[in-house]
Formats: C-alpha cells, structure tokens, sequence
C-alpha cells in the first residue's frame, strides 16, 4: 500500500460531504435497527436507490455504516422489548431481556455496543490485512477456478443456514435463472424475454431487492397479528459503566467472538445471523459458567455481539477480493458497485486502490463513530421505540415506489417491488428462504460467463474443470459441502442400525 | 398462507419444464458446442429434479402428518389483516395505473392517506401527515435527486 493511494483515500473519505453522508446514514442506520421488523438488509435495500445518485465511495460508505449500526441497534428492541431489532441479534435476545428484568438494560446494551465496536475493527482489520494478498493471487485465477469460487459460494449459501436444504437449492435456481433473463448472455441471445423491451437488459437489481427485502418486511408487517410489545423498562442508566473490568475478563470471548464472525463472513451465503448463532453456541461450551446462559449473563452477548459485526467486515472479503458477496447486504453492495462502474475483484486493487482503501477506511469510522452514536440512541431509545409503525411503515411504502421508479424513471420499477414482494413474501410464508435467491440473481451472470468460457477453452471436455490445482481445490471444497449433509445422514442410519 | 410442498414441487415442475422446452428453441451458435440455452437449460433440469424432491417430501407428509394442501394463516382469517394485505397491493397497483395521469403528489398523498386510514391512524393526523409525506419525498427525489418524477394533474402548477 503506498503512501499516495492512502492519503488519496484519505481525502475520499474525509470530504465533508462523504462525512456527513455517513453521519447520515449513521442515523437511519441506527434508527431502522432499532424498530423491530425493520432489518439491516431492508435499511440497505431502502438506501440503495438514494445512492444510485451518488459517486462510489459515499455510496458504499453509506451501505457500509447502515448496516453496521443497524446491526448493533438491533439489539436495543431486544433487550427492551424481547424483539430482536435484526435478525441478528436474535442469538442473545432472550439473555438480554433477562438482564433487563434483572435492572441490567445498560449492561446488556454497553456490552452489545462496545463488543460489537471492536469485533467490527476486529473484521476490519483482517479485511486490510488478507484483501491485498488474496487479491493478488486472485490475479491468477482463471475462469475455472472463478467457475468453482462462485459454485462453492452458492454452495455455502445453499447449506449453511437454517431453512431446509432443498428450499434454499430452489431458491438459489430461481435467482440464478433470474439472472439469465435478457440480452446480456455470452451469446448475446434475449432469454425469457416475453417480447417485454424493459427485460431485455434483464431485471434491474435494484427494485428487485427493494421488492424482496423491503417490500416483503411492510407485507409481514401489515399480517403480523400478534400484538404489539410491551417495553420491560424506561430506566437505563450509564451503559459504559463497568466495560472495563468486562473487557478484562472476556477478552477471551471477544477474541473468539471476532475471530469465528470473521470467518463466518467469509464464508459467502453465512452472514451475521449466522455469526452471532454459533458464537452464542460456542460461547456457552466454553464458558466457565454455561449454567448462568439463559438467565441474564453477559458473557454470550460479549460474544455473540462482537462475531455479529465481525462478520460484516469479513463478508467484505470475497465481495471485493472475487466479487462474490458474502451475506444478502454485501450482494447488494455489489449491485451498486456495478452500478459504479467498480466492478468487483482482484483488477479493482490494481485500477481503483485508492476507492478500496477508502472502503476500509469508512469500516474504522462506522465502527468507531457507533459508540458515541450508539450511546446517543441507547439514551432515546425508549422514545424510538414508541414511534408509531402505522405511519412509519406506509411512508416506507412510498419510499419504495420512489426508489423504484428512480432507478430508470418509469412505474416498471413499481411493477418489479410489487412482483418481487408478493413473491418473496409468498416463499418466506412457505419456508424458502430469500437469500441464496439473492446471491443466485447477483452470481448467476459471473456464473455462466465462466462455465461458458471454461467449456469453449476446454473444448466441451468437463474434466478440464478438474485438471487446474487451485480448481481442483476449489471444487473438492465444493464436493464437501455439497456431500457433507448426504455424509451425516448416512453416518446417523449407519449408527441407527448398529443400535 | 402455506401451501403443501406438493403443490409446490408441482408448479415449479410446472416452471421448468416450460423453461425446458424454451430454451429447446434457442439458436445454436456456429462452431461452439454451447449456446444461449446450455446454462438456462442446466438450471431447469436442476430445479425439475429439486421439484420432484419437494413433490415426494409433500406427499409424505401429507400421508404420514396428514397435512392440510393449503394451510390458511391466521392473517387470511383476519379481516383487518387480509383487507390492509390487499390495500398494500392495491396502493402498489394504483401508483403504476394512476401516477403518469395523477402526478407524484395526488398519487402519493391518496396511497399514504388510505394506508394510514387502514392502519388506524387517528383521522385528525391522516391527510396533514399524508400531505408533509408527499411534499418531503418529492422535494428529496425531484429537487434533490433530479428524479423526474411526474406531474400529472399539476402540471400548470409545477415548480
């Protein structure tokens, strides 16, 4: 990294008006987060036609902060209304509701602050420190390895999650056949077109992520019918006090807590919900003390809260490095970076150095700036929490048809945000999880480009695939995940039979 | 609403069969041994063989849980919710019929109106709220953003 692409970086990043857009997006970020049903991917869906309009580093700093705080605040309706705010406070919500009842609401929520801060420069700094280097040996992958980076990305997406596994293959072919919609195929062919001149280009990205995350969430909103939650407290006293000591004696946990939400991140299709689960999980194996989870212990929240935004910065690292977005919100900023003309991967450290240090630089600030904000939001929250979601929701409506309708200035964009809703919404009712649909939409050009050229090159020979080390690798990789669930469920009857 | 995997697995067979005999009709590119429905046609074989899967899993558990085709929500059997359901899909279709004629501002003022009406804001707060609403997102978008938003009916009176 040379002096000069920091300091141009620097001055990207450090513009008064990237500031304040971040500052900006701070806020919504943390505000979104905090009104349950609200998720940090619908606060990125609903940004995203606002940053159409910007130049690429505010407009990835906007998403980067967003979702940084709207992940942390996510925790603040948990432990004041047992509500996770994001799904990815979920992990710890009852422990943070129980520390609440115990007169602990500032604990529970400084934890969740100051943990989720350093778990996020945690991330980060594993970002600056792996992006460069797996950036340059990704200069010499060719398209069967970036074939099989993106097979095992779907892979990943497909198997580590919580849906079943044969919704989530479903999912990811309908996004991926999505993707094949018009013009922009290697033969140039208009596919499943209808005669329709606005799919020629294919579907837009943007209204379709706006249908299936924002949309989809008003939807479940309006036929949510249980009632509406009760705040456990109105008093919550100084949220740094005793961080220190806590520090000290879970610095274990944050370690790991970081560590594991980094390497989940990494993993493409397992983002922070993902992150914050099995740190929870670990957290209670190895802790001193498992018999206090549950009843309003600390310690998961240190642990879980800091993976959460570990993950985040960790999900970055295939999305710049490959291009292959790690969670549902990295493959929106894909989107934009596209849009950006800032195509993703390893020729964007070598053409555009100073936008990805820019990048890394807004990761240190959202996360440093998210204290005194978070500190800010924890003091008002019980005022954010009574705003009334009967007007705030059907001004997001109209949020979602301007948005829309933005992106090339016709109602198509409506048209898609109703369709892709209604649809959504339909699949999440009937247990099909949305995200690998996401990242099949997202991959599912860069999918096809290689598997096109990998054929053409190797003469129609599959094996090809096979012969390239670096491919090899990549698809045994691939070849375990795929089988790993067929191998478990064979060891389970081989034992049930010995039994 | 949830509707048995059977059901399911049926109309997504459904989807990937016509997608198969689509791509049946695609050109073939001179000289190469793939075209413009090698990739699509992949993914349909993919997605008939995940919906005969879900079909088998609907069947089971129709036959051993006994599980209803179609299993109703309790949002369905709630007038309040199934009404604002459909209002929330009407508001939609009414911005993609109506705004082009209307304009950004009547359109956005009746669609956020009605949707407070059916969300039970208090009746007092309904249009002034609806109105600020439609002002404060046109004034970001149209002046802000330069998104050229229609005018529709006001066109005389734009600014």
């Amino acid at each position: 990294m040379t002096t000069a692409v920091l300091l141009q970086a620097f001055w990207l990043v450090f513009d008064p008006y990237v500031l304040l857009v971040i500052l900006c997006s701070a806020m919504f970020g943390l505000f979104v987060g905090c009104i349950p049903g609200l998720s940090a991917t619908m606060a990125t869906a609903l940004l995203v036609p606002i940053t159409f309009f910007m130049p690429p580093v505010p407009a990835i700093a906007a998403i980067v902060t967003a979702t940084a705080m709207a992940i942390f605040s996510g925790d603040i309706p948990g432990a004041l209304l047992r509500i996770p705010g994001t799904p990815a406070s979920a992990a710890y919500t009852d422990e943070a509701y129980q520390m609440t009842l115990k007169g602990q609401a500032e604990v529970a929520l400084g934890a969740g602050l100051v943990f989720s801060a350093i778990g996020g420069l945690f991330g980060t700094i594993v970002m600056v420190l792996f992006s460069p280097g797996l950036a340059e040996i990704a200069l010499q992958f060719s398209s069967f390895e970036y074939f099989w980076l993106v097979v095992l990305g779907l892979a990943g997406a497909v198997f580590i999650g919580n849906a079943s596994v044969l919704k989530a293959c479903i999912s990811l072919l309908l996004g991926l056949l999505i993707a094949c919609i018009g013009l922009e195929n290697p033969a140039a062919h208009p596919r499943f077109t209808f005669g329709m001149n606005e799919l020629m280009s294919g579907v837009e990205l943007i209204p379709m992520m706006v249908g299936m995350f924002a949309v989809s969430e008003l939807l479940r909103y309006i036929t949510n019918i249980d009632p509406p939650p009760m705040i456990a407290t109105e008093k919550i006293g100084n949220i740094f006090a005793g961080m220190w000591d806590m520090l000290k004696q879970y610095r274990w946990p944050l370690v790991r807590g970081s560590a594991l939400g980094t390497i989940i991140g990494i993993q493409p299709g397992s983002g922070a919900d993902m992150a914050s689960w099995l740190s929870y999980a670990m957290s209670k194996k190895f802790s001193k003390e498992p018999e206090k989870f549950g009843t309003g212990h600390v310690e998961g929240i240190v642990e879980s809260g800091a993976a959460n935004n570990s993950s985040l910065a960790g999900a970055w690292i295939p999305a710049i490095v490959f291009g292959i977005p790690g969670d549902s919100i990295t493959a929106i900023a894909i989107g934009v970076l596209y849009l950006k003309n800032m195509n993703p991967g390893p020729m964007i450290f070598v053409n555009n150095p100073e936008n990805i240090y820019a990048i890394f630089l807004v990761f240190i600030l959202a996360n440093i700036i998210m204290v005194p904000l978070g500190w800010l939001t924890v003091k008002i929250a019980t005022k954010i929490l009574k705003v009334p979601r009967n007007i705030l929701m059907p001004i997001i409506l109209v949020f979602c048809i301007v948005g829309s309708f933005s992106i090339n200035n016709s109602v198509w964009g409506v048209t898609l945000i109703l369709f892709f809703g209604l649809v959504s919404f339909l699949l999440e009712e009937n247990g099909f999880p949305v995200a690998p649909a996401i990242l099949g939409v997202v991959l599912g050009t860069m999918m096809e480009e290689n598997f096109v050229t990998s054929m053409i090159k190797s003469d129609g020979d599959p094996l090809v695939f096979f012969t390239r080390p670096i491919a090899m690798w990549l698809a045994a990789s691939t070849f375990v995940i795929l089988l790993w669930p067929v191998g478990t469920w064979m060891i389970d009857r081989m034992r049930k039979s010995e039994a | 609403m949830k509707f048995n995997d059977t059901l399911i697995g049926a109309a997504l067979l459904a989807l990937a069969l016509s997608i198969l005999s689509t791509v049946q009709t695609y050109p073939v590119i001179p000289g190469q041994n793939i075209g413009p429905g090698a990739f699509p046609g992949l993914l349909a074989t993919l997605l008939a063989v995940c919906a005969v899967l879900l079909i088998f899993k609907g069947i089971k558990a129709k036959t051993m849980q006994r599980e209803s085709w179609v299993e109703i929500g309790g949002w369905v059997k709630s007038w309040f919710h199934l009404r604002n359901f459909l209002i929330t899909i009407g508001c939609l279709l009414f911005y993609i019929y109506t705004s082009d004629k209307l304009g950004f501002l009547i359109t956005a003022v009746i669609i956020t109106a009605t949707m407070f009406w059916a969300l039970e804001v208090r009746r007092k707060l309904i249009f002034p709220i609806a109105i600020i609403v439609a002002f404060v997102i046109h004034t970001i978008f149209y002046k802000g953003l330069r998104v050229p938003l229609p005018w529709g009916l006001l066109t005389p009176f734009q600014w």
